[in-house]
């Protein structure tokens, strides 16, 4: 069993509209579920309006499910009693960089967490100096947050979370607002945070170079889980992933069309050194 | 124009003053600004002078960041010299039509302006080596006690804070909306006193909508990282009062015996 | 030609010891009917240098010609400017705030002094440019989706009838197929309305499949200006920068690396395809 489990998720937004005096319902998830392992790094995909980011809300009891259960290490994030334990042990970084900084310095920014859940002044130090250091944002320690780039920000917002030792992180979007650089410098300390820490990462997005690596990647669409399985098996279906809105990397693009001429190619090529060793036996074997 | 202003700006360095009780500094500037007041002899103001010399030595911060944080109290400061050197009624040195300069009122508006210009450095120092959220924390434990009648002393220091933060933030936002409508032809500047606020709508309906997303956004970071007010709550960096906080107590009394000795005695 | 930019140098706080140079000697000339890609990371000066181009901001030094016209010369109406080289800034979100769709449209148009029945009608014809219809003109701008959002800003400055559209980042934070919509939209309003376009971008993907031109600028400074191809040629270049150029580039270079001479000239996947099938099939 899972670190996160959902089972059967649905959730409603329930809008008002005065004018007409009737509710307009619009159901963000429609029987969601998923078991994700403890220490995996699993990638949810999915355009605008998909229910990725309804989805990641539920999984700390920010927002609670219509239907259905979420359990975060065994326990229902819909029991009050839970409730904070859920939100330690699963953090939440979101997508704004500026709209989650806390602190008027790194590091109180990044000791408000364990602050809040009563850790002793001497273990919130060592718990700061240790994020800090994860991240990569020790030497920024004494900087003000609205002095960084959007990259370094989510970093100290990743550290914010990691000081409170959670066992799996969930990242609302963390690069759709950053430019290339601070998306790169993102994901790697997401990629590190997963290996060396051995934290589960719930990474949702809609960038694919960064689900390449993730040991799993779930698609959503509509509300609903439509596909799931290794990168390699979820990159190897170009034409269904455009279909759900989805980006495919150039390479896979171009591996597929290749294939799609006839070219003896296999299923989701998703690295250029991967393409260019396949492509040069057959180009040479023609010329000879 | 607003980056100039070095007033509730936090300069990063390491120093005695730095690693102080916030309350430590507040009640310092408190005193030294009565002080300032009290002081009515030349002897005063050399000691005033004193103090603030040996704060400032003891801040690290550059002197030349220091007189920044003065350009934004030039006009006060021209406006309550000329006030002092005109209308204090004395000796006069000159006198042309009603307007005439006295020698009590040279001595008045330079007694003035050195309160002033103190009074600016000593708060400047407070803000440049205590950080918005120690300053905030001083004041929520020397005002602690009014928690018990009932004041939200913690969620009141909480909102000062936070208000800190995002203000930097809002004055670059604001920037950008103006800019984004100037683009379509919006007119900041010129009408009357009704079209120059009607021009405002363009400018205050994004930037509210933008700052209740920010409150929201906020809030819900908040709550997944605990927060639950002040119950419970234990501090990265808790005041507590050490030796240097008890020398600095000690200074201070020294200093207001002087002070206190020069206007009682001469 | 339509704007030429000569010798232009933005600094900030001058004179001073945090003395920093936004822009360094920037020289540009955009000729009418161009579409052009202005590529670099935060912090490069892109945005910096499109504020400049309708007077939102003051060069330090050097000069902005529009149309052989002088933007610094006295008496110089920056407003008509505003009007003739619309920027879309990159957040809809900050300039959106009327009532509904319409009004917001009607804006632009309304503050250069024109009769109602021409502000109405300009903001028809703009809305209808960017494909939204009688329907969305009585909804609030504020409940609309991302993409639908920004058609809304790209029409509040299309009903202004500018000759040149600036749009800085107008893809940021869409999904792909948001993000392939928005594109998709300003090339046609390249070639069907002839407006000169001016796309800023941190992506060279994106860019890449429309532009006929590229300028790159980073830590102030103009570092390449020339066709998509001219420009991924500095590959290496261009990642030491952090701009790394489309992962076809990297095929490519691959490829003639291993003695497969695909032709450089590749830049989009349609390309390459063709150039790889090509040589299969011989």
């Amino acid at each position: 069993m899972g670190i996160i489990r959902a089972v059967n998720l649905i959730f409603d937004y329930i809008r008002h509209d005065d004018e007409q005096d009737k509710d307009e319902i619009n159901h963000a998830l429609r029987g969601v579920s998923l078991d994700i392992e403890e220490g995996s790094f699993v990638a949810i995909l999915g355009h605008n309006g998909s229910g990725k980011s309804t989805f990641a809300k539920l999984m700390n009891g920010i927002l609670l499910p219509t239907d259905g259960t979420v359990y975060i290490s065994n326990m229902k994030t819909s029991d009050e009693e839970h409730l904070w334990e859920v939100r330690k042990t699963a953090g939440m970084v979101f997508q704004n960089p500026d709209n989650q900084i806390i602190g008027n310095v790194v590091e109180e920014d990044v000791g408000f967490g364990p602050e809040n859940i009563g850790v002793p002044t001497e273990e919130i130090w060592e718990r700061v100096d240790k994020s800090l250091e994860a991240v990569g944002m020790t030497a920024y320690r004494l900087q003000s947050p609205n002095k960084l780039s959007g990259g370094q920000k989510q970093r100290v917002a990743i550290a914010g979370v990691m000081a409170m030792k959670p066992r799996c992180i969930v990242l609302d979007e963390p690069t759709a607002m950053l430019d290339p650089n601070g998306r790169r410098e993102v994901i790697k300390t997401v990629q590190e945070l997963n290996k060396q820490e051995g934290i589960t990462v719930l990474l949702i997005t809609h960038y694919m170079e960064e689900v390449i690596e993730a040991d799993r990647v779930v698609v959503m669409d509509d509300g609903q889980i439509v596909m799931d399985g290794t990168p390699k098996e979820v990159f190897s279906r170009v034409s269904e992933l455009k279909e759900y809105r989805l980006d495919v990397p150039q390479v896979t693009e171009l591996a597929d069309e290749l294939k799609a001429a006839g070219m003896d190619l296999p299923d989701g090529i998703l690295t250029i050194d991967e393409l260019v060793d396949r492509l040069v036996p057959i180009l040479k074997e023609e010329r000879a | 124009m607003l980056r100039d202003i070095t007033l509730g700006q936090y300069y990063p360095v390491d120093s005695v003053l730095h690693r102080m009780d916030p309350r430590t500094k507040l009640f310092g500037t408190m005193a030294y600004i009565v002080s300032l007041f009290i002081a009515d002899h030349l002897l005063a103001y050399v000691a005033a002078t004193i103090f603030l010399v040996i704060a400032i030595r003891m801040s690290k911060v550059p002197v030349k960041f220091m007189v920044r944080g003065l350009k934004s109290v030039v006009v006060l400061l021209l406006i309550s010299v000329s006030f002092n050197l005109f209308l204090t009624p004395g000796t006069p040195i000159f006198k042309i039509g009603f307007i005439q300069m006295t020698w009590e009122g040279v001595e008045f508006a330079a007694f003035m302006a050195i309160r002033l210009i103190y009074l600016v450095l000593g708060s400047t120092i407070l803000t440049l080596t205590t950080t918005p959220n120690q300053l905030t924390d001083g004041l929520e434990k020397s005002l602690g006690f009014l928690g018990k009648v009932g004041v939200p002393v913690h969620e009141v220091s909480m909102m000062m804070s936070i208000a800190l933060r995002f203000i930097p933030i809002l004055i670059e936002e604001t920037d950008k909306i103006m800019k984004a409508q100037m683009a379509r032809g919006a007119d900041f500047e010129s009408g009357n006193l009704i079209q120059k606020a009607k021009a405002m709508v363009p400018l205050l309906v994004p930037l509210f909508i933008s700052a209740f997303r920010r409150a929201t956004d906020l809030a819900m970071a908040m709550e997944a990282r605990c927060y639950r007010g002040g119950d419970g709550r234990t501090k990265m960096k808790p005041l507590r009062y050490e030796a240097r906080d008890r020398m600095a107590y000690a200074f201070y009394l020294g200093y207001f015996v002087v002070i206190i000795a020069i206007k009682v005695l001469l | 030609m339509a704007i030429e930019i000569k010798n232009l140098n933005h600094i900030y706080g001058k004179d001073t010891i945090f003395e920093q140079y936004a822009l360094k000697n920037i020289n540009l000339t955009i000729e009418d009917g161009e579409f052009i890609g202005l590529i670099g990371h935060t912090g490069s000066g892109k945005s910096t240098l499109t504020q400049h181009l309708n007077g939102l901001l003051k060069a330090s030094d050097g000069d902005i010609l529009y149309n052989g016209e002088n933007i610094y010369k006295e008496g110089y109406s920056l407003k008509d400017l505003r009007s003739k080289v619309g920027l879309v800034f990159q957040y809809p979100e900050h300039q959106l705030f009327e009532v509904d769709v319409f009004s917001d449209v009607c804006f632009g148009p309304k503050n250069l002094g024109l009769l109602p029945s021409e502000v109405e009608e300009r903001a028809k014809e703009a809305l209808e440019m960017v494909g939204l219809d009688e329907n969305f003109y009585k909804q609030s701008p504020f409940e609309l989706s991302g993409g639908q959002k920004r058609r809304v800003a790209i029409a509040g400055v299309l009903a202004m009838k500018p000759e040149v559209l600036i749009l800085d980042e107008p893809t940021a934070g869409l999904d792909p197929r948001g993000r392939d919509d928005i594109l998709g939209l300003v090339e046609k309003l390249h070639k069907e309305q002839g407006i000169t376009i001016i796309l800023v971008s941190h992506s060279m993907e994106d860019v890449a499949k429309y532009v006929s031109r590229l300028v790159v600028m980073n830590q102030g400074e103009k570092m390449f200006d020339g066709t998509p191809k001219e420009v991924f040629r500095h590959y290496k270049e261009l990642e030491k920068i952090g701009l790394a150029a489309p992962q076809i580039t990297y095929v490519v270079q691959a490829l003639r690396a291993r003695g497969i001479m695909v032709s450089e000239d590749v830049t989009t996947v349609e390309e390459a395809r063709d150039e790889i099938l090509k040589l299969w099939k011989r």
